[in-house]
């Protein structure tokens, strides 16, 4: 479904501020898998989500989505396939546009080739009624309502929706988590959970959380210095516990660091 | 106020509330000041004179419409593609236009039409004296629901969200140098076409008749918002923004019948925009010091 081939990116080359966020990095995902990346501040687990996504092109390498060459596409034309959320539940919606209108804004730029004066009609409102009902936080009665009055897990919850809404080839999760309270993160992160698991998308999360890790989805990549130091599936996951985790990176990378460490990241 | 002169002023405000309703769209949804509106309008103005003297009238808005969607393109290519600074993009292509504009009157600045057809004219033979206001109300009608039509399209709706949330248009499929383009064409195009039906009502066109109007038509916007307090949505925007212009020249003709009298007008738009936009900051600066002193207190 996704291939990298040895992406490299290196920031400000050949200056003293050079860095090498990724370092010949290679994944490869299957259609429905659910990938967790951890790794400490700065790993490059944004820099991976950026290079997909087409925030920048990466210096060497090679991004393969659907069985298509996507390494040299403009980001606005992934953006059709690729669906994001960041940590800053401000940054997906518009907020004097009520929920309707960014939801209709969603369907209408996701929905293929449609022309650009295309409305949405009854049966799409229904469409999104039904969605947003599915959210459990009372949207659907509050369509006609400007974003900007909902608060930072409704509004990401809303995000996460837009992104889905017409199914995404691959959704990109940044700590889409992390500015929530502990309660709503909670709840996001279930949604996010059904959403992905009954739509089958294909999805990259980071969290900094190593419990969830874990536990969501059905891969958890662990990253150091623009590299994949750990894959983790199956059985060996399964059985697989924080304390193990920090035993392998301490192993890998030879460096000690201590779950807090990692918590923070 | 006697009843002919309030036919007169609604009929005058309703053609100036294109510039309004241009004006929402690039200060109220694109986020961006502007300046080109003077330019713009005074092209449409001397376009559709230029047409209409020469026995084209209604060719002439047509020509007006293009005019002003090219003079918004060139605006927006300066400030998306050029780099260009918003605010100083729209003073550049204003102030080439006051040349063009005067090449446009064979370089006079000002152009009779009298005894020419116009739309006005031809409404009167129709409606009687009440042809103006027919035309007028027409045009604001179906500019005004072309407009709330338009921003439910996806266009549309991707051209509000690029002025209300940069970060999120540039992580999705939108492209805001052309959304900020379409905006910007659209909004002068309207504008120039205010400049054109301006022309025909009143049978000349000059080339000095757009002074001020950027802050004439924000004064009218203002105005709309404050009235209907920024209710109803989509439509009540669009709709504050008629009703606006309409009260602004009801305002002007009192003002013009009474001892303010009308040199003072364009200082009058001026306080009530200045005020209607920095009243936001100084609520907030004043909540601030009364907590300030608040927290003295304790
Ligand atoms: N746009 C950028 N410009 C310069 N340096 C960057 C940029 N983005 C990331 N970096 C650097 O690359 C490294 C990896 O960053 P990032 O991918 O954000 O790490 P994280 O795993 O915490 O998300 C960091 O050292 C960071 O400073
Ligand atoms: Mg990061």
């Amino acid at each position: 479904m996704l291939t990298l081939t040895n992406i490299e990116k290196t920031f400000f080359p050949g200056t003293v501020n050079e860095k090498r966020a990724l370092n010949g990095l290679s994944l490869h995902l299957e259609q429905g898998d659910f990938v967790c990346i951890i790794g400490s501040n700065g790993a490059g687990k944004s820099t991976l989500l950026n290079a997909v996504s087409g925030e920048f092109l990466p210096d060497s390498g090679k991004i393969e989505l659907a069985g298509q060459d996507i390494t040299f596409l403009p980001d606005y034309k992934r953006a059709k396939k690729i669906g994001r959320l960041f940590q800053d539940p401000m940054r997906g919606t518009a907020p004097h546009m009520t929920i309707e209108e960014n939801l209709s804004l969603a369907y209408l730029r996701a929905s293929g080739k449609s022309s650009p004066f295309r409305l949405i009609g009854k049966k799409e409102r229904a469409l999104f009624r039904e969605q947003l009902a599915r959210l459990e936080l009372g949207l659907e009665d509050r369509m006609t309502q400007p974003v900007g009055l909902l608060s930072g897990g409704q509004r990401q919850a809303l995000t996460l929706l837009m992104a889905t809404v017409v199914t995404p080839q691959l959704l990109l999760l940044d700590e889409h988590t992390a500015a929530l309270d502990p309660a709503t993160a909670e709840k996001v992160l279930a949604l996010t959970q059904r959403i992905v698991q009954e739509s089958n998308i294909t999805c990259l999360m980071v969290t900094h959380n190593m419990e969830s890790a874990l536990t969501v989805g059905n891969r958890t990549v662990m990253m150091d210095g623009g590299r994949i130091l750990l894959d983790l599936q199956g059985k060996e996951r399964a059985q697989m516990t924080v304390e193990g985790l920090l035993e392998k990176f301490r192993e890998k990378s030879g460096v000690c660091i201590t779950n807090d460490r990692m918590l923070l990241s | 106020m006697n009843p002919t002169v309030l036919l007169t002023s609604i009929e005058q405000g309703l053609i100036y509330s294109l510039v309004a309703l241009g004006l929402y769209v690039s200060f109220r949804i694109l986020d961006i000041a502007d300046l080109t509106t003077d330019g713009s309008f005074t092209l449409g103005l001397v376009t559709c004179t230029a047409f209409t003297a020469a026995g084209h009238p209604y060719l002439g808005f047509v020509a007006a419409l293009v005019a002003g969607a090219l003079a918004g393109g060139i605006t927006a290519i300066l400030q998306t593609r050029l780099g260009v600074q918003p605010i100083l993009a729209g003073i550049i292509t204003m102030t080439a236009l006051i040349s063009v504009n005067l090449m446009i009157l064979g370089g006079k600045s000002n152009l009779s039409l009298l005894r020419t057809e116009t739309i006005f004219t031809k409404a009167e033979e129709v409606f009687g004296s009440n042809g103006g206001l027919v035309v007028a109300a027409t045009v604001a009608l179906i500019c005004g629901g072309g407009l709330v039509w338009f921003l439910r399209t996806q266009l549309g709706l991707s051209l509000r969200a690029t002025g209300d949330n940069r970060a999120m248009v540039s992580a999705s499929s939108i492209n805001p140098a052309f959304t900020t383009t379409v905006g910007l064409c659209i909004a002068n195009a309207v504008v120039a076409l205010s400049g054109a039906l301006l022309a025909q009502q009143q049978g000349y066109g000059d080339t000095t008749l757009g002074t001020g109007m950027v802050v004439i038509g924000l004064a009218s916007l203002v105005i709309g918002e404050v009235v209907t307090g920024r209710r109803g949505g989509m439509v009540g925007a669009v709709a504050a923004a008629v009703l606006g212009s309409v009260i602004y020249r009801i305002i002007t003709a009192f003002a013009l019948t009474s001892n303010l009298g009308a040199s003072n007008l364009k200082l009058v738009s001026a306080v009530i925009v200045a005020i209607a936009i920095s009243y936001p900051t100084v609520i907030t600066k004043i909540k601030l010091q009364q907590q300030k002193r608040g927290h003295s207190k304790c």
